[in-house]
């Protein structure tokens, strides 16, 4: 089978995975699972082959695999769409393909597949266990099944249809269509518990937010559109004239080149899918969907396909770029990134609830990568991609993991705790060992723990760039960063892994199925290995042991390829003593918090310690600022004011008028005028009545005699009106 | 000699009157059959007469002419053309539907019947006359039995009042226009009343225009133009139902019909020179009378009213004199007829069950009458003009013609159409939709079979005409072309 | 066979009323026979008009399957009809959502037989809009297709609700929304009846294909004012007909009314059909009889198009009444497609306007698809709880889940989710305008972007949520009948999302001709 043809057939498994169960399998869960992971499967074996015959080609950024068709057409050309795997989707189709397989076969254990019916379970909500009564009589709960088993993977199925068609895109606008599937499924998954009014603002909260992005997004493309002619990236982004020609046009918007205004509309998208600040708002709560789905919008997929736009359109971002002079778009990533990447470390810290940290830790990296770019790492930037979605997946997973077991426990013992709260675990590393070392594994890569591990490696790269090209603003504030990432990593494990359980939950807590320790084990895998495809050439002793492949690999995507910045100890010592010192620090801080404590940085941090558990206020805010205000506007303003008032009252007003007038006529001309006057005739008449009949007897020159009169009477009045006139 | 055809016409109706008169007054039931047989008859005339008229020829035909009194040059001449053809037809389709629709009426049948045919005679031969004595002959046929018939069947309050009013009216009017004719008769020096003669009579344009207000507003006041329209819903809701059908119906055309017969045609000038400012005066018909029938609270007033602003349009159109104007008018006379004929026919069956004509005391009639509902809406349609049925076949054309002359006055009279909309509107909702007041409940039957042949035949005519408008347009258009020729061109 | 073929489209246009007459002659009381023949006869246009479709050359330019015939000779008014691209199109839709709305009101049991009466001369009324190539005979149809809709209003509406006018007055809410609908909008055609008849006069023909000839090129100034004051007067009478009938902002306020008193097939029709009416009205006579009009004044239509899309968004946010919320976002929708006019009037021939006119053709007919299908779900809904008030709804899903399902499929639809028919539309529209209107469409996205908001609070209140006690054991789940009815446009949604070339290429000819 031709590549090309295989690629097109990339995301139909899942698709048809999700038609199926919706119409047909969903009553049995067994098929619906068994159908779903297995299109997920064929479509990763689909994606290895094809990524394999990717790096077997020589000079593959030249000749990538690429077919288009007409899809509609627009006056007397068509519209094009098509696939396209080059050396930046070839990788991202690596991790996609890994990663989402893994959630699918975790999510088949997450859901409790196998356990009896709950209780009381309701559609909408989360299984609540089910009791079981063992043959002692004695009866106990243990875990139920999720009452919306087959939707589940059904939704989940559609997701990896979006994402997989946002892969393998050759133009913006398929790109576009894949982005806003898995909106749709992300608001979906998120609201998968419906009936929850929690999950049901934020499912709506998540949708409307990166809403906001896309529309800027929508005119983008539509921009882009219209001045090139066409949306295909090869055309656009691997075409010289046309970078130029779009960055000399001018946009006629403060002075912005059509380039950047493009760029910044673009990246505005990007803002809201991968939650940068000022967009942010709706990862942390989109935590309320089922764990395998925070790893993959959060992790895997939909956030990285914010990223991935953008390292994709980078070489408009950058046309005009020269060295240590940035165009406006790379300013705006650059100053965005890095903001977000500390500003929500900062709130990671304050955070108790195990997927919480790990939301906005998310939010913190994509910012890192978004700096990246900014900075002109557009290596490193797709490099942390990678490895960021293989720890950072692992990490959602294996605290679903950590949550499942704390469940466990708490149906075991009756005890009401959250099973998320961090300060309610602690000592789990005995309970659930592999969750334990797969999540250390992960952890220590996510705060970049030196050589082993993949994030040392690219967040390494990100920094050395940062350096390298003189940006000492943007790498100070990643490096402070770094260091949080590693602090509240650390908290993070400590707390729930280490010293002893804080709870009965805990203490009874228990190791998950291998449906959901086995993903964790590959993930692991990739998550240290994954980096080991791109150490610098200089570096220090290990340096050129294995060829820098992903740079030269992923760099071949652009046009000119980037080379690798000039390698400089600064940043790497940097990356070293943020990532053991934050580690540190954290072990030193919770090593020994007993149960019940309080944070103990509460105390030393006071108010800002409130500030940060509170995200800085920032939903709050928007509250006051947004949500209110557009409630106010559609319903006060523009329904009741506008619509009922001002238009309805005019017309109704005018109705009023005529009737009015009406009424005037018949009372005030008809009645009295006219009608009057012919009254008073008519009462004559009765007196001529007599004479009349005689008339009316019509003898005919009676009638003449009358006729004659009258006419001498009128004849000699008109007479002389008419003769006067010419 | 060929078959005398308009004369049959003519007197058929006369004649029936005598003859009932003959037969014993208590037997009604034979008189009322020989009514309907004459009606019929005169009816299957009408038709032959309307579908015989050989259009690409034109001009007058079914033409007898016999001499009468010499000694004035007075003769029988009688013809139709494009303009009167669609006239004969509709009183034909009147006085067939007014009998059937007064059967049951039991108040000295033969009396009523025998004045209505008089009527009926007068009508018929003012439209076929081509001698200007016999038409005024004719024309005072016509008024004098309407007095009778509304002093005498009407409705008890106003019937006095009103039938004076309306013999007044119509009295001084045709006396107005006698004086014209006269004027015409001496001026031309032909001693003949005869008007295809006149018409050729090349009187002086001062002479024209001096007479042509005479001719003019001595018939237009029977047509029911501003300020003279009083007498006219008045006389609608004194008059019994058959009588309101042919007045609205017919007589009203009469006035229209003879003030374009003997004022335009014979005047030509005379009516360039006045019809400036008398188009003003139709336009306060059209928007006026639409306004007041807006604000009744009688159902007979709200249709009387609406055909005062209707026949405002026949009049505009005339007005206009361009061919466009002249065809709507033409038209419209046909479908007005028709309309309103029907409307007096729903509106007296509806009064002859609920004893009331006010609006707000009325509704849910739909229930006990669902075709009478369902004629009245057809009719409300014509009558706003809504395409697809005779109105907008008619009022198109008027306007395209006011168009050509004085377009400010299309765009204030189209006003007249969104408040014939909302008054028809609101007097289906009332009186047929809603709620049955409780007063009704039970006691109001649906209408008999008669009835109902009646309320079909001139709805289907309204649709008919209305989607197939080139059964009767290129007839009408013909009498218009005779009628520019006479103009000068235009 | 041959005469079909040779007078397809009269048969097409007067099927249906042959299918009335029929209906008449069956016995009132068989509701159920009315019921079934109805429903079945009328596939008989349908199936034509998919003949028409097939037999159809997208290649060939200018009219086709053209008819002629004496109408109204004195005033040189013919019945002519044609079709291309764009009344293809709309013919389409129109005979594929009146079956599905009669099979929608089988529920009526109020006098079945006017009901399916009016219902399919209401279908002749809206096909004779779209067939015919004479100005005259637009305007027959045109009006003629308010006259069963009024009736359906005001005697098959909703009983509940009052409306309150001047001092205190009140109204029962059907007779207002029907009074208001019908009177409104004969108000707006009387502009459209005398600019009709001024060009009849000057032009002296009605055939619009003459009149694209003569009425543009015509030079001589009229009624003593110069020709281009008379032509721009004779553009806004056109106009302000069309932008009642779409209805855009600020002429809409007829349409909540309406719609949310209408019987559900009513408000399918209503939305499905009778609005584009008005849009058809722009394409086929405004812009080619006044293409320097539409150009001069593009900008003011833009700006009440852009006011539309962001005010009806907003205002359909701000409904706590379900069917009222689906009926300002007809008048959000419609927006898009007077944008797309707008830009197209202004920079007529470029390739951008010609994008925009498909967006503008294809966004009708999706809204045809997804407000009807809204609309039905609504009905389906409202008949089982006897309320449209969001707040009375709640976390229905579990207890519906497949109407749920449809719901949020269809909803998706016509927020523009991309894969399905609204994004093409709504990406073409936007596409083609921002490079004529950069900032009207940059506004624009205001509105797309409350579209979200208002389509997401109406599935959040209706389905999602606590569960609503009140409703379990009282509420049903979507009937057979009920699918049979929604599942054509769903699989229309979904075919034209994802391969819209089908249909375009008809449009796509067809716009490129209208200039």
């Amino acid at each position: 089978m031709s590549t090309e043809l295989l690629i097109w057939l990339l995301p139909l498994p899942p698709l048809l995975a999700f038609f199926f169960v919706i119409l047909f399998t969903n009553r049995s869960k067994a098929l619906s699972h068994t159908l779903a992971v297995g299109a997920a499967f064929l479509s990763w074996l689909g994606s290895m082959i094809v990524f394999i015959r990717a790096i077997q080609q020589p000079h593959f950024g030249e000749h990538p695999f690429e077919m288009s068709i007409p899809w509609f057409p627009t006056g007397e050309t068509a519209f094009q769409i098509g696939i396209l795997i080059d050396p930046l989707s070839a990788v991202t189709l690596f991790f996609v393909a890994w990663t989402v397989l893994m959630i699918f076969i975790y999510s088949v254990g997450y859901n409790n597949f196998g356990q009896p019916k709950g209780d009381h379970d309701l559609p909408g909500l989360p299984p609540h266990g089910a009791t079981l009564t063992d043959e002692h009589g004695h009866s106990h709960k243990v875990p139920s099944i999720e009452p919306m088993y087959a939707r589940f993977f059904a939704f989940i199925g559609l997701f990896a249809f979006g994402m997989y068609t946002l892969v393998i895109s050759n133009n913006l606008l398929t790109l576009f269509v894949g982005w806003e599937i898995m909106g749709l499924c992300s608001y979906l998954l998120i609201g998968f518990w419906y009936a929850k009014p929690s999950a049901r603002a934020a499912m709506i909260k998540a949708f409307i937010t990166t809403r906001v992005g896309d529309v800027f997004m929508l005119i983008g493309i539509a921009y882009l559109y219209s001045q090139t002619g066409t949306l295909s990236y090869r055309e656009i982004f691997y075409n010289e004239e046309v970078l130029h020609t779009l960055a000399t046009t001018s946009s006629g918007f403060i002075g912005l080149s059509a380039a950047a205004l493009i760029g910044i509309l673009l990246f505005i998208g990007t803002i809201g899918k991968s939650a940068q600040w000022p967009l942010h708002v709706w990862l942390p709560d989109a935590m309320e969907g089922p764990t395998p789905v925070s790893a993959m919008i959060h992790a895997a997929a939909m956030v990285s396909a914010g990223v991935y736009m953008v390292i994709r359109a980078y070489p408009l971002l950058s046309a005009g770029y020269e060295h240590g002079h940035l165009t406006q778009p790379m300013m705006l990533m650059a100053f965005i990134g890095a903001f977000t990447a500390l500003f929500s470390a900062t709130i990671a810290v304050a955070q108790n609830d195990i997927k919480r940290v790990l939301a906005y830790s998310t939010i913190s990296q994509l910012g890192y990568m978004i700096a990246a770019l900014g900075i002109g790492g557009f290596v490193a930037a797709a490099f942390h991609l990678i490895t960021h979605a293989f720890f950072k997946a692992l990490l959602f997973l294996g605290s679903g993991s950590v949550i499942h077991g704390m469940e466990h426990g708490v149906l075991h013992t009756g005890e009401h705790v959250d099973p998320q709260d961090m300060y309610n675990m602690g000592g789990l590393r005995k309970k659930m060992p592999v969750t334990f070392w797969t999540f250390l594994i992960g952890g220590l890569a996510l705060s970049g723990f030196p050589l082993v591990t993949a994030g040392f490696w690219s967040k390494d790269e990100i920094l050395a760039d940062a350096w390298g090209h003189g940006h000492i603003a943007v790498f100070i504030v990643l490096a402070l960063a770094a260091l949080l990432t590693a602090f509240y990593t650390m908290r993070q494990i400590t707390l729930t892994f280490l010293g002893k359980p804080r709870t009965e939950a805990a203490n009874h807590a228990q190791e998950t199925k291998w449906t959901m320790t086995l993903p964790l084990v590959i993930l692991a895998v990739f998550a240290v290995s994954a980096g080991w495809v791109g150490i610098p050439e200089e570096f220090p002793l290990i340096g050129g042991l294995i060829p820098n492949w992903f740079h030269d690999f992923v760099g071949g995507t652009l046009l000119e390829h980037p080379e690798a910045v000039t390698f400089s100890y600064i940043p790497l010592l940097t990356s070293l003593i943020v990532a053991l010192g934050g580690l540190y620090l954290g072990w030193v801080v919770y090593r020994k918090v007993s149960a019940g404590a309080k944070d103990p940085l509460q105390a030393p941090l006071g108010s800002v310690h409130t500030l940060l558990k509170n995200k800085y206020y920032f939903d709050e805010l928007y509250d006051k600022v947004f949500v209110q205000p557009a409630y106010w506007l559609s319903e006060t303003f523009a329904y009741l004011f506008i619509d009922r008032k001002i238009i309805d009252g005019i017309l109704h007003w005018v109705a009023y008028v005529s009737s009015i007038i009406g009424t005037f006529l018949r009372n005030y001309i008809d009645k009295p005028i006219v009608n009057g006057s012919a009254d008073f005739v008519g009462e004559g008449t009765k007196r001529l009545g007599r004479g009349m009949r005689f008339i009316q007897s019509g003898k005919v020159q009676q009638y003449m005699i009358v006729a004659l009169v009258s006419l001498a009477a009128f004849s000699v009045l008109f007479y002389y009106l008419i003769s006067t006139t010419p | 000699m060929q078959f005398p055809i308009l004369s049959i016409i003519v007197f058929t109706p006369i004649i029936t009157g005598i003859l009932i008169l003959l037969i014993p007054a208590e037997r009604k039931t034979e008189v009322r059959v020989t009514a309907l047989a004459a009606a019929t008859f005169a009816l299957a005339l009408s038709i032959w007469a309307y579908f015989g008229y050989d259009i690409p020829a034109g001009g007058y035909q079914f033409i007898e002419k016999y001499s009468w009194l010499p000694q004035f040059g007075i003769s029988y001449h009688v013809g139709i053309d494009g303009m009167s053809a669609p006239l004969v037809l509709l009183t034909g389709v009147v006085m067939f539907t007014g009998v059937l629709i007064s059967w049951g009426l039991d108040d000295r049948p033969r009396e009523f019947f025998a004045f209505l045919f008089i009527l009926a005679t007068g009508v018929f031969g003012v439209f076929v006359a081509l001698d200007l004595f016999m038409l005024f002959f004719f024309y005072e046929i016509a008024v004098f039995p309407m007095y009778l018939l509304i002093a005498i069947w009407g409705w008890k309050e106003t019937r006095e009042y009103a039938a004076m009013k309306l013999t007044l009216y119509l009295f001084i009017g045709s006396v107005v226009a006698l004086v014209g004719a006269l004027a015409m008769y001496f001026t031309s020096g032909l001693g003949t009343f005869d008007m295809l003669q006149l018409e050729n009579a090349g009187f002086s344009t001062t002479f024209q225009r001096v007479v042509f207000p005479f001719v003019f507003f001595g018939f237009a006041v029977l047509g029911g133009i501003f300020p003279f329209h009083n007498w006219s819903p008045d006389g609608h809701v004194a008059a019994p139902t058959a009588v309101s059908m042919f007045h609205a119906g017919v007589l009203m055309k009469l006035g229209a019909f003879a003030a374009l017969r003997v004022g335009i045609m014979l005047l030509p000038e005379g009516a360039k020179f006045h019809m400036g400012w008398i188009i003003l005066l139709t336009l306060v018909n059209v928007v006026y009378g639409a306004y007041i029938a807006m604000v009744q609270t009688d159902f007979k007033y709200v249709i009387g009213f609406s055909s005062v602003s209707h026949m405002g349009l026949v009049a505009m159109g005339f007005a206009t004199l361009n061919a466009d104007g002249m065809l709507g008018a033409g038209v419209q006379m046909f479908s007005h007829g028709v309309m309103t004929a029907l409307f007096f026919a729903v509106v007296g069956m509806v009064y002859d069950r609920a004893h009331t004509r006010e609006i707000p005391r009325l509704g849910g009639f739909r229930k006990m009458m669902p075709l009478v509902t369902l004629a009245f809406i057809i009719g409300g349609l014509v009558s706003m003009g809504m395409p697809g049925l005779s109105g907008f076949i008619a009022e198109f054309p008027i306007f395209m013609g006011v168009w050509g002359t004085a377009p400010w006055i299309a765009i204030v009279a189209a006003i007249s159409i969104v408040i014939t909309a909302s008054y028809i509107i609101r007097i289906i909702g009332r009186v047929f939709f809603g709620q049955v007041p409780e007063e009704f409940e039970g006691h109001i039957t649906d209408v008999t079979v008669l009835d109902k042949v009646a309320l079909v035949l001139l709805s289907a005519i309204l649709i008919v005409v209305g989607i197939y408008p080139a059964i009767m347009t290129p007839l009408v258009e013909s009498g218009v072309n005779n009628i520019l020729r006479l103009l000068g061109g235009a | 066979m041959e005469i079909v073929s040779n007078y397809l489209l009269t048969f097409i246009l007067f099927s249906p009323v042959v299918v009335a007459v029929i209906l008449m002659l069956l016995p009132r009381d068989q509701e159920n026979l009315i019921r079934w023949v109805a429903f079945i006869l009328s596939f008989i246009p349908l199936g034509l008009s998919i003949a028409l479709w097939l037999g159809f050359n997208s290649e060939q330019p200018g009219f086709q399957y053209q008819e002629q015939a004496i109408w109204y000779a004195p005033i040189n008014s013919s019945y002519h009809l044609g079709v291309d691209g764009i009344s293809l199109t709309m013919v389409l839709l129109t005979t594929l959502l009146t079956p599905l709305a009669i099979l929608a009101s089988f529920n009526i049991t109020d006098r079945v037989k006017a009901y399916m009466v009016l219902f399919l001369m209401l279908e002749t009324g809206m096909l004779g809009v779209f067939l015919s190539l004479d100005l005259l005979l637009f305007f027959v149809f045109w009006e003629i297709g308010l006259v069963p809709m009024y009736f359906l209003i005001n005697q098959w509406g909703s009983e509940k609700g009052e409306r309150e006018l001047w001092g205190g007055r009140k109204m029962s809410a059907r007779n207002y929304a029907s009074f208001k609908f019908m009177i409104y909008t004969m108000a707006g055609s009387l502009g459209l009846l005398l600019a009709i008849q001024m060009i009849g006069v000057v032009a002296g023909t009605f055939d619009l294909l003459n009149l694209y000839e003569v009425w543009p090129s015509l030079s001589q100034p009229l009624f003593g004012l110069p020709i281009s004051t008379v032509k721009a007067i004779a553009f806004w009478a056109f106009v302000i007909a069309f932008a009642i009938k779409v209805p855009v902002w600020p002429f809409h306020t007829w349409l909540p009314d309406a719609h949310t008193e209408a019987p559900t097939a009513g408000s399918m029709i209503l939305a499905g059909v009778l609005l584009k009416l008005g849009a058809y009205g722009f394409l086929r006579l405004v812009l080619p009889l006044f293409p320097e009009q539409a150009k001069m004044y593009a900008g003011a239509l833009g700006f009440l198009a852009v006011m539309a899309i962001i005010f009806g968004a907003l205002a359909s946010y701000g409904q706590s009444d379900f069917k009222r919320l689906v009926a300002y976002s007809s008048v959000n929708h419609m927006g898009f497609v007077v944008l797309g006019i707008a830009a197209a009037a202004f920079a007529t021939g470029t390739e951008d306007a010609n994008i925009a006119l498909n967006g503008a053709v294809l966004q009708m007919f999706n809204h045809g698809l997804s407000a009807a299908g809204m609309f039905f779900l609504v009905g389906v809904i409202y008949e089982r709880t006897h309320t449209r008030n969001l707040n009375d709804y709640g976390g229905l899903f579990p207890l519906v889940p497949v109407y749920g399902g449809i719901l949020i499929f269809t909803s998706m639809a016509s927020l523009g989710l991309p894969g399905l028919n609204g994004f093409i539309s709504e990406f073409l529209v936007v596409r083609g305008s921002w490079p004529i209107m950069s900032v009207y469409t940059a506004l624009a996205m205001i509105g797309l972007f409350f579209t979200g908001a208002y389509i997401l609070k109406g599935i959040k209140m209706v389905l999602h949520g606590p569960i609503n006690e009140k409703w379990v054991g009282h509420i049903s789940e979507i009937s057979a009948r009920e699918i049979v009815v929604i599942a054509p446009l769903l699989v229309l949604m979904l075919w034209i999302g994802v391969w819209p070339a089908w249909i375009l290429n008809v449009i796509n000819r067809a716009v490129m001709m209208l200039f």
